[in-house]
This record gives C-alpha cells, sequence and structure tokens, in this order.
C-alpha cells in the first residue's frame, strides 16, 4: 500500500480547487441562457474569444514563469476570469476589447502577482475597469434588449460586428443605454423618478431584460450555495448592505433613487454578489471578515451608483474592498480555543 | 443522559470504517520469541534499566526504573532472559532508534508475585498513585502521559468532574470500543479507584453514538452498580475530533482548557478507558501494565480485529498473524489515518501508546502536488480550535515564525481537519509540525545561546575584577615601594646631616 502523504491525515475530503472552478462555471449557465435571450447570441462569441484567449495567455506566463502547465491550465480558474469578465463586458463589445481585457486579467493582475492563489485583486474586476476607464464609449454602449430593438441580433451579423465593426443596420439602432445608466441621466436631468421609471428600459421591478438576468444568475449562486462552493456570508451580506443603504436614501428621498429591488436586480449585482466578491483569492477569510467584506462591496456599490461617475459600481466597490481585505482579516480573527485574556 | 452537551466549531464527518474490526471479540495474541522494549515508552523521561544482559526476569518483573518525576518504570511482559540492551529501532516517526530491553522470551510465561489489593479504601490517594506509577501506566489513548500525574491535582485545585473518553474519534481504531463491550466491568472498578484518589464522586463516561454496543455495555455494567450515582454514560454526536481532550471537555462542560493550562484548571480530569481498565488490572489484581489492545485493520488486512498483545511483540508478526499482503518494508499506519503516521520497519515493536495499525486506507489521499492557496478558507471553517489555518501557512512556508506564533501556532492540535477539507490538497499539518519544531530548536539555542552569552558576561565582569584587584594590588605595593624608599633616603638624609630620626613616621607609613 503505497502511502502518498509523509504525514498525517492520510485521508482526504473530495473538495478539489478545479471542481469548484466547474461548479462555477455549471452555475453561471442560466445567467449565460438569459443574457442570451435578451441580448442575441453575441455573448457566446466573446465568452468563446475570451476562454481562448485566456488559456494562451495562461500557458504563456506560466512557459515565461517557468511553471508546469497542467496542473495550471486544467484548473479552471483562468476559464472562469473569461466568463466572468465576457459576461460583464458588453454583449457588443468590439473583439479589440475583449482580448485587451483578458491579456491584462491573466498577464498584469494574476501572472504579474505570482499566479494563482496570489493575486490581490480580482483579475476579471481590474480588466473590467481598466476598459471602463480606457474605453467609456465601448464600455456602455450596451445592446437595448431583444423586444425593445426592432431588429433583434443573429448570431452571424454579432460576428461581424464583433470582428469588422461593421453592422448590416445602422448602429444607432442597436445601442443603447442601460437601465442604470438611463436613471442616472435622467434623475441628472431633473426628471421626475416615476416618468424615469416609466421608460421603456425599466422593467417590472429593474431594468427589462436585466432583472431576469439577476433573477437567472441568484439561481446559480442558489447552486453554489447549496453545493457549498460558496458560503453564504459574502453575498448574504452584500445583498443586506446594498438593500440597507438604498431602502434608507428610497425612503428619505424616492426622487432621486431607485427601490431597493431596483438596485438589488439592476446591473451587476447578483453577478457581483455570487461570482465575483466571493472569489476566495481575493475576499476575506475569516467568517466575521466575509460579512464586513460582503457588506462593504454592498454599501460602495450603491454609492458609487448614486454619487459616483459610473452608471455600475460593483466592480469598482469590489476592487476597493479587496484592497481592505490584510486589515478586515487582521481585524476579524476568531477567538481560539482556551484563549487567556 | 439528560445531560446538556456543549459543541466545538469545525470538525469532520467522517466515515468510521470500524465495522471491519468489530465482528469478532478481542483475541490474544500469541507469544512472540523475542520482545523488544523501548525504555521510553511515555512523555517524560525515559526509564533506567535495572537488569543486566542473561538475567532471568519472570513476568510482571520490573525492568527500568523511572528517572525523574514524569517518568514510569516498565517491566517485563513474559518470563525469559534478557538478551540484549542496546540501540533498536522504535516505532517514531522520524525512524530513530533508541535504548531497548530485549527479552527472548521461555514460553512459561510465569509470573512474578502479585499483590492484589481487595480494598483500596484503605488506601490514601497517594498510595494508589504509588501503585499506579509503579505499574507502568501510561495514557493508553496515544499519547502515553503518565497517568499518576493525571490523578495528582495540587492542592490548589478541586476536581469537579472524571471524564472517562470512551469517544475513539479517529476512523478505524476500535481498541476502546471493544474493550468497552467487553471489559465494562473492568472499567468501572478503575473509575471507582480514580474517583477515590481524585476525591471526586461526578464521573463522565463518554462514547460517541456510532458505538451503541459499547453505550449499552457500559450502561448494563453501571446499572449493576447503584452506588456509583453520580456517573453517567454520555452518548454524545459522532463528529471528529470530539475524542481530542480538549474538544472533549468542551463538549461535555461547555468549558474550555485555557491555552497552555491544563484540564485540571478548569475541573477536569480525564482518562482514556483503556488507561482505566489497566488501573483497575494494577490496584485489584496487582498486574503492572504489560500488554494493551492493538486494532489491527485496513484495506489489505484479512483477518482484522482487535489484540490483547504483549508490549514488545514485533508488529510484523501481529500484522502476519492476521493475514496482510503486505510485503516486507512496505509502509503502514500506526495510529489513526488523521493522526497517526507511517512507518516502514518491520521490527519496530508494539509500545503502551500503539492503539491502531492500519494496512490500506480505503479512501486516501492520492499523491499529487498540491495547488497554491486559494484562501478559500475552509480550513478555518473546519479548525475545531478556531484557529486560520490558511494564515498559518503561510507564516510557517515563508519562515515568518514570529508571526506564526502570534497566530496561536502553538493552539494546533494537529487534528489533520484543515489538511483533510483543503481544495488545494495543501499538507496543512505537515507545515504546522515543522514550523513548531522550527520554533522549539530556536527557543532552545535561544536558551543556550543566553545561558552562554550570561557565562561570557559573568567571565568578563570576573577577569575585570581581578585586572582591577590586581592594579590595586600593584598601586599598593608602588606606594609601599615608594614610602620605604622614601622612608630609606629621608633615613639616609637625616643619618647624615641629624640623628635625629622620624623613626616612627616611617614605620606607620610602612
Amino acid at each position: 500500500m503505497p502511502l502518498s502523504r509523509l504525514s498525517s491525515p492520510f485521508l482526504a475530503g473530495t473538495n478539489r480547487v478545479t471542481l469548484q472552478m466547474l461548479q462555477l462555471l455549471f452555475a453561471l449557465i442560466p445567467g449565460v441562457i438569459a443574457i442570451v435571450y435578451f441580448f442575441g447570441p453575441s455573448v457566446l462569441i466573446n465568452i468563446t474569444l475570451a476562454v481562448v484567449v485566456a488559456l494562451l495567455a495562461e500557458a504563456l506566463m506560466l512557459w515565461l514563469r517557468n511553471r508546469p502547465l497542467k496542473p495550471f491550465l486544467t484548473d479552471g480558474s483562468a476559464i472562469v476570469t473569461a466568463v466572468l469578465l465576457a459576461i460583464a463586458i458588453p454583449p457588443l463589445a468590439p473583439w479589440w476589447l475583449t482580448v485587451t481585457g483578458i491579456l491584462f486579467a491573466i498577464i498584469f493582475a494574476k501572472h504579474l502577482y505570482g499566479g494563482l492563489g496570489y493575486n490581490p485583486f480580482n483579475p476579471a474586476m481590474i480588466a473590467y475597469v481598466l476598459l471602463l476607464i480606457s474605453f467609456p464609449l465601448e464600455m456602455t454602449t450596451w445592446l437595448p434588449v431583444s423586444s425593445l430593438s426592432e431588429q433583434p441580433l443573429d448570431l452571424s451579423s454579432a460576428f461581424q460586428f464583433i470582428f469588422n465593426g461593421q453592422l448590416t443596420n445602422s448602429m444607432d439602432a442597436v445601442s443603447g443605454a442601460t437601465p442604470l445608466d438611463a436613471m442616472k441621466t435622467q434623475i441628472g436631468l431633473h426628471q421626475i423618478p416615476v416618468h424615469v421609471f416609466q421608460q421603456p428600459v425599466f422593467g417590472l421591478w429593474g431594468g427589462k431584460g436585466w432583472e431576469w438576468i439577476n433573477i437567472w444568475l441568484a439561481v446559480g449562486g442558489a447552486f453554489l450555495l447549496y453545493r457549498r462552493v460558496i458560503s453564504w456570508h459574502i453575498p448574504v451580506a452584500m445583498l443586506a448592505g446594498l438593500s440597507a443603504i438604498s431602502l434608507m436614501t428610497w425612503l428619505v428621498a424616492p426622487e432621486i433613487t431607485g427601490s431597493p429591488i431596483f438596485h438589488l436586480l439592476s446591473g451587476g449585482t447578483m453577478l457581483g454578489a455570487f461570482f465575483i466578491a466571493t472569489d476566495p483569492i481575493t475576499a476575506s477569510t475569516t467568517v466575521k471578515g466575509k460579512l464586513v467584506f460582503g457588506a462593504g462591496v454592498g454599501l460602495l456599490t450603491y454609492i458609487i451608483r448614486i454619487w459616483g461617475g459610473y452608471p455600475d459600481g460593483v466592480a469598482f466597490a469590489v476592487l476597493i474592498m479587496n484592497m481592505l481585505v490584510p486589515l478586515i482579516d487582521y481585524y476579524t480573527q476568531p477567538k481560539v480555543y482556551g484563549a487567556v485574556k | 443522559m439528560t445531560q446538556k452537551l456543549g459543541s466545538f466549531p469545525g470538525g469532520l464527518k467522517l466515515n468510521g470504517q470500524k465495522k471491519r474490526s468489530t465482528q469478532v471479540a478481542i483475541r490474544k495474541m500469541p507469544l512472540s520469541n523475542k520482545l523488544i522494549l523501548p525504555l521510553q515508552q511515555h512523555i517524560g523521561e525515559a526509564s533506567t534499566p535495572i537488569v543486566a544482559v542473561g538475567d532471568k526476569v519472570l513476568k510482571g518483573q520490573k525492568i527500568a526504573n523511572a528517572e525523574g518525576h514524569v517518568s514510569v518504570p516498565l517491566h517485563a511482559p513474559t518470563s525469559g532472559t534478557i538478551i540484549a540492551i542496546d540501540e533498536q529501532p522504535i516505532p517514531h516517526p522520524s525512524g530513530l532508534s533508541a535504548l531497548c530491553i530485549s527479552i527472548e522470551t521461555d514460553g512459561n510465561d510465569e509470573w512474578i508475585e502479585r499483590h492484589p489489593i481487595s480494598d483500596y479504601t484503605k488506601l490514601s490517594a497517594h498510595e494508589i498513585r504509588q501503585l499506579i506509577r509503579e505499574a507502568g501506566i501510561v495514557g493508553l489513548g496515544g499519547a502515553g502521559f503518565p497517568s499518576f500525574i493525571k490523578l495528582n491535582p495540587s492542592v490548589h485545585h478541586t476536581v469537579e468532574t472524571l471524564i472517562i473518553n470512551g469517544v475513539e474519534c479517529e476512523p478505524y481504531i476500535t481498541c476502546d470500543d471493544m474493550i468497552m463491550r467487553e471489559r465494562a466491568d473492568g472499567i468501572l472498578d478503575g473509575i471507582e479507584i480514580m474517583c477515590f484518589a481524585l476525591h471526586v464522586k461526578d464521573c463522565v463516561i463518554a462514547i460517541e453514538d456510532n458505538k451503541p454496543e459499547a453505550i449499552s455495555a457500559m450502561e448494563l455494567a453501571l446499572s449493576a452498580r447503584p452506588h456509583l450515582k453520580d456517573t453517567k454514560v454520555v452518548s454524545i454526536p459522532t463528529r471528529y475530533p470530539t475524542g481530542s481532550e480538549k474538544q472533549l471537555i468542551q463538549v461535555i462542560t461547555g468549558k474550555q482548557v485555557p491555552s497552555r493550562g491544563l484540564p485540571i484548571d478548569i475541573g477536569v480530569v480525564s482518562h482514556n478507558v483503556g488507561t482505566t481498565y489497566a488501573v483497575a488490572r494494577a490496584i485489584k489484581h496487582g498486574e503492572p501494565l504489560i500488554s494493551r489492545i492493538v486494532t489491527v485493520t485496513g484495506r489489505e488486512v484479512k483477518n482484522a480485529g482487535n489484540f490483547e498483545t504483549l508490549f514488545g511483540t514485533p508488529m510484523h508478526e501481529l500484522l502476519s498473524f492476521c493475514g496482510t499482503e503486505r510485503q516486507a518494508g512496505e509502509p503502514f499506519i500506526l495510529g489513526g489515518p488523521m493522526m497517526g503516521y507511517n512507518l516502514s520497519g518491520d521490527h519496530l515493536p508494539v509500545t503502551k501508546t500503539a492503539n491502531c495499525i492500519i494496512v490500506g486506507v480505503d479512501d486516501g489521499a492520492k499523491s499529487s502536488t498540491p495547488l497554491p492557496c486559494i484562501r478559500c478558507g475552509e480550513c478555518a471553517v473546519a479548525c475545531p480550535v478556531s484557529l486560520l489555518p490558511q494564515q498559518l501557512y503561510w507564516y510557517s512556508r515563508a519562515k515568518d515564525l514570529d508571526k506564526a506564533s502570534e497566530y496561536n501556532l502553538f493552539d494546533c492540535i494537529e487534528c489533520g481537519c484543515c489538511s483533510y477539507v483543503c481544495p488545494s490538497e495543501i499538507p496543512l499539518v505537515h507545515y504546522f509540525r515543522f514550523a513548531k519544531t522550527e520554533i522549539m530548536t530556536q527557543q532552545q539555542e535561544n536558551a543556550k545561546a543566553d545561558v552562554a552569552r550570561i557565562r561570557h558576561e559573568n567571565r568578563l565582569e570576573r577577569l575585570e575584577q581581578e585586572q582591577q584587584e590586581k592594579e590595586l594590588r600593584q598601586q599598593q605595593r608602588k606606594a609601599a615601594l615608594a614610602a620605604t624608599q622614601a622612608a630609606k633616603a629621608k633615613q639616609a638624609a637625616e643619618s647624615e646631616s641629624s640623628a635625629e630620626p622620624t623613626t616612627t613616621d616611617s614605620q606607620e607609613t610602612q
């Protein structure tokens, strides 16, 4: 009987990094289907492109860093980063936007910090913010949901646009602001919120389409909770933090903000709560710390959405909280058994 | 049975794998031709031999004396001849050798005269402790701490509860389970003696609920002793590592043993069921500790079970008696799969702490290169002591030993829960053991350096003092010399000029 380990324990559980990553990808499927349903199939092109580029970049960096290829290419982490970024950026993002983002995420945000496990910032969010700051036009031009546009986009025209920048119909017909963006601009123009929210871009509770994408992402998140890939602390704290502050301001000044439900089901809320803020590498590790971290992401998301310069704040909120993780972890250490005061 | 139980954080639900070795009653391992007895089978100082090569010894005869306070004597497990007192490989993870007494058995198994005590209540607590010490009894749960010390609370402590540990939470091990099933009365005898020695009434026999046979056997035996009304059997939920002393105390009493303190600090003393049984044998039958029950089990053991084995019996004989396909030199596990260690020597002897031998774990860790830590925190969730293993891992790996200590490295009980749950398959406990050893070595070196420094400083001081004394003496001599010279010169001058001397002055200066 060859014993594989030098010392005890000689038993091992079944939890594996790769398994976690695969379950995470699996949990994204309902959300991706919802995106395809509302924004057309172009997101699938982005995902494919992003994954291919991410794996190539990962392989290149591993080779340059003299690290073994197989364990790290198959751990799934690069694919997760790629898919998350591809979902976060607009469905009709030109190919170079995706490629730039992925290269930056894998090369700079991940490998220059030491690769898997060593990056202090969430690579997908770093890349998202880089793109948002560098290419604000491309990053904020979203398709209107397919029921709003006159001609829904099919796969071949999406392909043509992404790689050639050309469309069969005119550009104006496909571009549109996101509901969060609309709210911000319209309220900025002193429109009455009741009227603002009656615009076709808004749906039942949040943005049209967006609300369903968020709900299906949350369903995927519930699967992750059920499979114990993530713990409840970060998502619950983040959603609670976002709800609490939006409820407060909504009760005080309903004329300038959306309702808590609107905020929960708009933009990247659910993607952030279940798939991004929960990234173990960059989040807090202690139980109490996870609550603080999650709540911080929720509060900052709202603050940036309402008072910041960008329509959505999830990415910035996550990065700011990433920065605070060492501090949070230090002050939220659990009380050790038998600790003497 | 209505006791409210406490709980501890973390822990694991493990597959017990205990059925395999509980199908047959405890069997006796046949007498081996040669027994090898390491002088150190307990925590503390090794014992000193009091026999010489060639001596004939009887079963139960003392062959080595306790050395210092934290130590116990050693006895011949059977009759025979001492054939060697030399270095032999011992069952230790380091694979080192240590001084052992080897006995060639004569097959007669002839006892030395025994002194059973029919009424221990006539003895003092001190006398009982001495008898337990003289019987060589140490904790049989695995640690091997001399039991008499744990029966000797200082005047500052009162013992409120005696906990008898029959939890046996590690998978595969069943020796405590079997001894409770088969020798419940003997265990109760031991409990009575221990309660008497500790002046304590309340006793809790803690057993995990995956051992219903042991629970009912203990309850049945207890029901026949109405005078033990403050002793109760408590069934506790099966969760690893409930059998660890600190965690068990937390479950039973809800209290935590202070860090770097002892259970006695919160009024608790705990002993393993096997130890308790050994105490009864020592007092009521006058038999020293010369054998123990060893579980032999594992996927590759055909005839798994529990065996009453004399100390010194070579493990390979025990294994071949049970029928294994193990080839010479193949590794096996001594202890449980979570906290035991792997050995591969063939002639290693069974010692007082050898509770279980496993050949072939069913769901063993695969050999793979660990991935980097992804900081998922699963280890912190699983830790029964509420440590942050991922932080300890960073600091241990970086050899930042001060930080590791600051993150309470020394509160780690090495239960292995963190390594078990790690999705990157990092052998965390291995790192912690390494860091602990490093720190202890460093502390020893620091202590040595301190001694050397103090010695050096003392020496410098001494030299300086000598120097000063020397200078002082020199000055005195110079002064004296100068004075005599001056006196002489004066005398000469005076003898020349006038005859009236100042002899008295010159005498005074001298």
